[in-house]
């Protein structure tokens, strides 16, 4: 560092020798301050989304970066455009990229095998093999083709308990499979 | 609504701004009630006497808004002479079942007559004030705890709030859903507002504030058990033939489209499969013979008779009410696949669950097999939602998801094709409706994630050659096109996701109709036809929203009518005719056979075609108003054993009133609010509200511990004494305290805490079977709560002092 940018970082000397004379603007800025960018600055792409929690449905906008390789979410902002929010969000909404990228979420398939005492890793082909297994065994072996002598075709085996923040297309697929199963014990935060 | 749904109260605050008056009803003071201009608290379980009793002010006043009344509802119809009100049978309608504790409402049946001027003694609108004569401010007083005062400040703000030139909203959650008699709140409320002309206006209706990003479009397009999409009924034993199944709706008004509206899902459903011949394959579905409700199906889990569950972003081990028995009943299954972002306590309740340390449940005993399956985010998939208002909101993928998780699409999708692979070969006629079921939509990317836009698609429905339909109207009942939901035809009218529609709301009208897409057919205010008058003009230029426009013969408006768009304001039907032709111009609530707002409900209602005060299953008072205490139709589960005994109040054993709520912060059952850190640090801790009365009587400190007692089960809470909670005196003297308990924690997430839902009954509405969660007796002591089998014998000891058998169930419960 040069005696004359030494100089010329020092605040005092910046308010006296330049225009920032009450030295609370350019006088008293850091090259912290001064290589701030905001964190939306960066990102590559900004996708348009609606926030996950209660059912005002405030508009979100997501930034995207590259960071390592991998397409993250930097952060979720309110989004200025819509007329429910106008860019506005809640506590929970503003928290929302943390429920996209807190360290707590599980990503992987966990098993517990009957009477385990512990969770077991599974591959998600294997799990959804099982899976599949099971409810047709389950339907197989409680099909109730008459209730009362009159025709039920179903099987009240399989229970479905869906949380609010299904979409509509999962609800209606997993409405539309329910039935051809036969199954009707199928609920939601709905009915809660 | 400041506290659960911040964004919107930002737009009540601004209607204060502009000159509304804003009064909060609630036992608690809340955020909302800090920027109201009054709060009016309100003991918890009293909500159709302060109700009703405005109802009998407008009557006995005078202020109904006449012409309104005389066109726009059933008010003239006169009812049979054997009907009797709760008036005539101590507090019961006419057609009571004691055994069934059911209702036939043969007797509720209008006659057919109508009495224009409303001075029939039968007819509906005499009825009406007859009924609610005796709920008096001074009832209010004595039920509720509201003074004259506050109510006669209420009553005045209503009525000089409505009529021509202003309108008045009503907005409410689950503190009027999730009663025994939530429906009836919600119907006294109708009444009020049909009576003083506020439906179907501008800044108008009911409110319903719904907490979860889709739980309207998860009512639509229902994953419930006794629902289609679009609202129509699932099919019933007894529903031998489509023409049978029909019967369940109305011929007259909208839902006369019934056949088209239920053979174009079918085909959207089972395709080339579904004929004319075959009743379009409605033999394919399942037929339901009771409640199969989310309580009943537990209790069968209890009993061993459910092998499989799924539970999709959802964590009963925590959110619903009895979770003891939630618990439990995972205990018993064979299997449960949990798809969730983080380790829920509805995954880890063999690891984790209070009934390990009572002795309830042991681990090694415990043979329910668990599949954890790690769930993608919202930004890590596409898809609608639904909003309270109706409104689809398309959101884009931003990112793929982690690891294994995959979206609740995916998993059902490739579910659905594994199932149908595997049974690929069956002759079994059981399995030709998965076999026959339309399952095939563009996978993309890696992880074959199905298209979502296909899906919704589907849900718009096609027409022949496969051209995308513009709305509902174009249905067919002859099989030539198909709908997955027929209240969502249009979402995708001209090939165009509508749901994704973003014009930025400066550069569109105030009704915004460019941003998203509200079913059915763009409308932001349903029945918006009542803001005319019946020769079709703006009830007053302030509150213009559609009109009859005598010149192009159309209705138009601001947003789009609810309502034929060429049937003119004096159209008359034929005698006879059926579906919308048998409305005249002037019947507004198009879904409904008469086309009038029904001020009496002569069916569909389980509990009565008018709202009558009963008290909660468990209150600390008897019913001041009618000798009929709780509701005589709501479902308490009484047969089985393990609920037997566990509501009734009025003991000395629990002699408070204990009321559960949401925090801004957090999220329903936490599993969306307690993984975050920053959520986690704002409200790091059960708490319970109670006022310094209550806390002196009890010794409860400020920052101590407390106890909190049902007669199913106890917890522990830190104590937050507060004159936000006040006891309310009623006018024999007693007074009611309330314990105030958020319900967010559990024994999984970065802040843990006692599952208050513990606390809860199984007591339920009989109309829509939602639980009674805001109101049950309990008792406060100071301190914190025994552990482990001491917990049950401090919840037996209570239940003793009140009468009740020990608890149910005893140690080492599982599935041994």
């Amino acid at each position: 560092m040069t005696r004359r940018t030494w100089m010329s970082n020092w605040p005092v000397y910046r308010q006296i020798a330049g225009t920032d004379r009450l030295g609370r603007g350019v006088a008293a800025r850091s090259p912290g301050t001064a290589a701030a960018e905001p964190r939306t600055e960066r990102a590559q792409r900004v996708v348009s989304s609606i926030c996950p929690y209660c059912a005002v449905g405030c508009a979100q906008q997501v930034y995207v970066e590259r960071v390592n390789g991998t397409d993250t979410v930097t952060q979720i902002e309110g989004h200025p455009d819509s007329p429910v929010s106008q860019g506005r969000l809640c506590p929970k909404g503003a928290a929302s990229k943390q429920l996209v990228t807190n360290p707590g979420r599980q990503t992987s398939v966990l098993y517990r095998r009957p009477y385990g005492t512990a969770w077991e890793a599974l591959s998600l082909d294997r799990a959804m093999d099982m899976i599949t297994d099971r409810v047709i065994k389950a339907r197989a072996e409680h099909w109730q083709e008459h209730w009362q002598s009159q025709r039920a075709r179903r099987t009240l085996a399989m229970a479905s308990l869906g949380g609010a923040t299904l979409d509509n297309e999962e609800n209606y697929l997993i409405k539309k499979l329910w039935s051809a199963l036969g199954a009707i014990q199928i609920e939601n935060q709905a009915r809660i | 609504m400041a506290e659960c749904h911040p964004v919107a109260f930002g737009w009540v605050v601004e209607a204060k701004r502009r000159g509304a008056t804003v009064l909060h009803l609630d036992p608690r003071f809340t955020r909302t009630s800090a920027l109201a201009d009054h709060h009016i608290p309100v003991r918890v379980g009293g909500d159709i006497v302060l109700l009703g009793a405005l109802v009998n002010h407008v009557l006995s006043g005078r202020h109904e808004f006449r012409e309104y009344v005389s066109a726009y509802t059933n008010a003239a119809d006169i009812l049979p002479e054997d009907f009797t009100d709760t008036e005539d049978g101590a507090g019961l309608f006419s057609g009571y079942d004691p055994g069934s504790r059911r209702y036939d409402n043969t007797t509720w049946q209008p006659t057919g007559e109508r009495d224009e001027t409303l001075e029939h003694p039968r007819c509906v609108f005499q009825v009406l004030k007859r009924h609610f004569a005796r709920y008096t401010p001074e009832l209010v007083e004595a039920v509720c705890g509201v003074s004259r005062q506050d109510f006669a400040l209420l009553a005045d703000a209503l009525v000089a709030g409505s009529g021509r030139e202003r309108t008045t909203v009503w907005v409410y959650a689950v503190g009027w859903t999730q009663h025994t008699t939530g429906v009836q709140h919600i119907r006294t409320a109708a009444i009020l507002q049909l009576l003083l002309g506020n439906m179907g206006r501008p800044g108008g209706g009911i409110m319903a504030l719904r907490g979860h990003a889709s739980i309207q479009g998860s009512t639509d397009i229902p994953t419930l058990f006794d629902l289609l999409p679009g609202y129509l009924p699932m099919p019933r034993v007894e529903d031998d033939s489509l023409k049978a199944y029909l019967t369940r709706l109305p011929d007259t008004g909208f839902w006369g489209l019934k056949d088209a509206y239920t053979v174009s899902l079918l085909k959207a459903w089972f395709g080339d499969a579904a004929t004319a011949e075959n009743d379009y394959c409605l033999d394919y579905l399942p037929r339901l013979s009771g409640d199969h409700g989310t309580y009943s199906t537990v209790l069968d889990m209890i009993e061993g008779k459910v092998s499989g569950y799924f539970l999709w972003g959802q964590n009963p081990a925590v959110g619903s009410a009895g979770s003891r028995l939630q618990r439990l009943g995972l205990a018993k299954l064979d299997w449960l696949v949990v798809r969730d972002l983080a380790l829920i306590e509805s995954a880890t309740f063999w690891q984790d669950s209070n009934e390990i340390a009572t002795g309830e449940l042991d681990p090694t005993r415990c043979a329910t097999e668990v599949f954890f399956l790690p769930a993608a985010a919202h930004v890590e998939k596409e898809g609608s939602f639904t909003n309270t208002q109706r409104m689809l909101q398309w959101h884009d993928k931003a990112v793929d998801p982690p690891g294994d998780a995959r979206s609740d699409l995916w998993f059902i999708y490739h579910l659905g094709k594994r199932i149908r692979a595997k049974l690929a070969g069956s002759t079994d006629d059981r399995d030709r409706p998965l076999l026959d079921l339309t399952w095939t939509y563009p996978e993309e990317g890696e992880d074959a994630e199905p298209n979502a836009e296909a899906v919704l698609r589907e849900v718009n429905g096609y027409g022949p050659g496969g051209r995308l339909l513009n709305g509902f109207t174009e249905l067919a009942a002859d099989g030539s096109t198909s709908c997955g939901a027929w209240i969502y035809s249009g979402c995708f009218a001209g090939g165009v996701n509508q749901t994704a529609r973003r014009k930025p709301h400066t550069e569109q009208s105030w009704v915004a109709p460019e941003w998203g897409w509200a079913w059915p057919a763009n409308r932001r205010i349903l029945y918006n036809r009542a803001s005319a008058d019946p020769q079709g003009r703006p009830w007053s230029e302030k509150k213009a929203y559609v009109w009859w426009d005598e010149q192009a013969s159309q209705w138009t408006g601001h947003d789009v009518p609810d309502f034929e768009r060429a049937k003119p304001p004096g159209f008359r039907p034929e005698r006879g005719a059926s579906g919308p032709a048998a409305l005249a111009g002037t019947d507004p609530f198009i879904m409904l056979a008469d086309g009038r707002g029904h001020l009496f409900v002569p069916s569909g209602l389980a509990d009565g075609p008018l709202p009558a005060h009963y008290e909660p299953a468990e209150s600390p008072v008897r019913n001041s108003v009618y000798g009929q205490d709780d509701s005589p139709v709501s479902k308490l589960y009484p047969d089985h054993a393990i609920t037997h005994d566990q509501v009734g109040g009025h003991s000395a054993a629990y002699p408070c009133v204990v009321t559960t709520y949401r925090l801004t912060e957090h999220h329903t059952a936490g599993g969306m609010s307690r993984t975050l850190s920053r959520l986690s640090e704002l409200q790091p801790e059960l708490f319970c509200e109670i006022s310094p009365a209550l806390a002196a009587d009890r010794g409860l400190e400020n920052g101590g511990w407390a106890t909190i007692i049902t007669a199913r089960s106890a917890i522990e809470a830190r104590v937050l004494v507060t004159r936000r909670v006040r006891p309310l005196r009623l006018s024999d003297g007693s007074v009611i305290h309330h314990v105030g308990l958020p319900y967010h924690w559990g024994t999984a997430g970065l802040v843990r805490g006692d599952t208050v839902n513990d606390l809860l009954p199984f007591a339920v509405d009989p109309n829509v079977l939602i639980q009674e969660s805001k109101v049950a007796t309990c008792q406060i002591v100071a301190g914190r709560r025994p552990r482990g089998p001491a917990l049950t014998v401090l919840v037996n000891e209570h239940r003793r002092a009140a009468g009740l058998g020990d608890l149910p169930g005893g140690p080492e419960r599982g599935n041994g």
